[in-house]
């Protein structure tokens, strides 16, 4: 049976997960991509608040379509976006923010994977585009913030219920799946090149 | 008569039609991949792949949140009275509120959002005129986290069909697990910077179960396509047998100093779509039939 954890997942959560397992999770997820990274690091350069409280808390690299009914916010479609965007960013963010979970899709870049491992946070892999099937484990919208950012780039602040699949890509002990596969492509590639007639 | 209202309506049905049901090359091409698959992860991203691609029918919803960048091929016919592009611009302007699509298009320095997918030269609409009694619209919704991966070579005609070779395969390592593998690949040959470019995009448009009909631009299609499949990028670039679904190429003769070669890579959910109005106003969906 695959795991099904509740957010915030705690230092001990995220240590306890191995990269491979698949997981569910129930209890808040925030959304912010791009402008969500570069806004919160320029606010804590400026020593100002932001809106939400992400420690311990589980980032979902996504930008949603939001309907609004009666004053009342619905998700549409909610799949991951590109998470290899925020690879400049992440580890400065896990570092300031920490985070115990990250929700996203293509796997992130050597500097997050060694934050993680640091801060004791993981890299949960949700299929891309299957953005219909992501949105029946949101529950209930809690609200927005940051919407001047755009619909795609505020923070959504999101309910989640039997959230996943999700697959620990990126775990808290410096494993990852998106190296392991690397390593086998390396493998791989004198085989396609021959099939090219290429050294 | 055709009408803008007219326009406007098929726009918006057509735009409904694209991000919410993948045509039938695409969504047959992934439940072959889900039959060749045989360990967990890969068959576990094309079982969410496919579910979601029956969630989003039955609840006629867009199959991903991002509805992409409108981009439109147009085809008048040689008498045509109606403003096809305000209708257009319109349509679109509509579906984003009425199916609804994410508004994604913004400025590109102040990444302000206007909130409705238009702004200056979006929707991108490409024209030409045919010799048909109909007005046909075709539309990609284009993603951005395969577009990103798209690349442009200038290579020298010293480089050859060899260099060709290298730069796809180099292109598609460096993409990865980004674009949402298994991917479809459209390449451009040939031509100029921009019209290599504007090949490569055009490529995406021919079903997934068509090859050139010249036979050595085929040759190529099928060998590059079987030796990227060797790589085992994967679904989601998790691992797997299938990491594209298709490769097309078009091409275009070019000056005898240059070869260009350009990659647009597009997700699995290559969603395409056309309509066709004809002067009495009636409305056919060829894509989207059934």
């Amino acid at each position: 049976m695959p795991k099904r954890l509740k957010t915030p997942l705690s230092e001990e959560d995220a240590r306890g997960l191995r990269a491979g397992e698949t997981i569910y999770l129930d209890g808040v997820i925030y959304t912010g991509r791009d402008e969500v990274h570069i806004h919160a690091l320029e606010h804590l350069e400026h020593g100002k608040k932001i809106p939400v409280d992400f420690n311990r808390a589980t980032l979902f690299h996504c930008g949603p379509i939001m309907k609004k009914v009666d004053d009342k916010w619905f998700v549409v479609a909610a799949g991951p976006t590109t998470s290899s965007r925020m690879n400049s960013l992440e580890p400065q963010f896990i570092e300031q923010f920490r985070p115990g979970a990250i929700i996203g899709k293509g796997g992130m870049s050597q500097p997050t994977v060694d934050a993680m491992k640091k801060y004791g946070c993981v890299y949960l892999a949700i299929t891309g585009g299957a953005a219909v099937l992501a949105a029946k484990g949101i529950k209930n919208v809690q609200g927005v913030e940051w919407y001047e950012l755009g619909m795609p780039e505020a923070i959504w602040i999101m309910d989640a219920y039997n959230f996943g699949p999700l697959t620990v890509a990126i775990d808290a002990h410096g494993n990852s799946l998106y190296a392991d596969v690397g390593v086998k492509i390396k493998a791989n590639e004198p085989k396609a090149r021959e099939r090219l007639g290429l050294k | 008569m055709v009408t803008e209202a007219d326009i406007q309506n098929a726009v918006v049905e057509l735009l409904r039609k694209t991000v919410v049901r993948l045509p039938s090359d695409v969504e047959q091409a992934l439940n072959k991949a889900y039959e060749t698959e045989t360990d967990e992860v890969p068959r576990m991203q094309l079982k969410a792949i496919l579910d979601n691609i029956d969630l989003a029918k039955k609840g006629n919803t867009p199959m991903c949140q991002d509805t992409g960048v409108t981009i439109f091929y147009v085809t008048l016919p040689k008498e045509c009275k109606v403003d096809v592009e305000k209708g257009i611009i319109e349509g679109v302007r509509r579906a984003t509120k009425e199916v609804p699509l994410r508004p994604n298009a913004v400025h590109p320095i102040t990444r302000k959002n206007p909130g409705d997918n238009v702004g200056d030269r979006m929707p991108y609409i490409n024209w030409k005129v045919g010799d048909k009694d109909y007005i046909e619209i075709t539309v990609m919704t284009k993603g951005a986290g395969s577009e990103n991966m798209s690349a442009l070579a200038m290579l020298t005609p010293s480089a050859g069909l060899k260099g060709i070779k290298e730069f796809a395969i180099s292109t598609l390592l460096r993409a990865g697990s980004n674009p949402c593998p298994p991917t479809i690949i459209g390449m451009g040959i040939g031509g100029s910077s921009d019209i290599c470019m504007k090949l490569a995009k055009e490529a995406l448009l021919r079903p997934l179960d068509q090859r050139h009909a010249d036979p050595e631009i085929a040759k190529l299609e099928t060998e590059l396509y079987e030796a990227i499949n060797m790589l085992g990028i994967g679904p989601m670039g998790l691992g797997g047998k299938t990491t594209m679904l298709g490769l097309n190429i078009e091409y275009a003769y070019c000056h005898t100093a240059s070869l260009p070669v350009a990659i647009n890579v597009q997700c699995w959910a290559g969603r395409r779509g056309n309509v066709r109005i004809y002067p009495d106003g009636k409305t056919t969906f060829p894509t989207h039939e059934g």
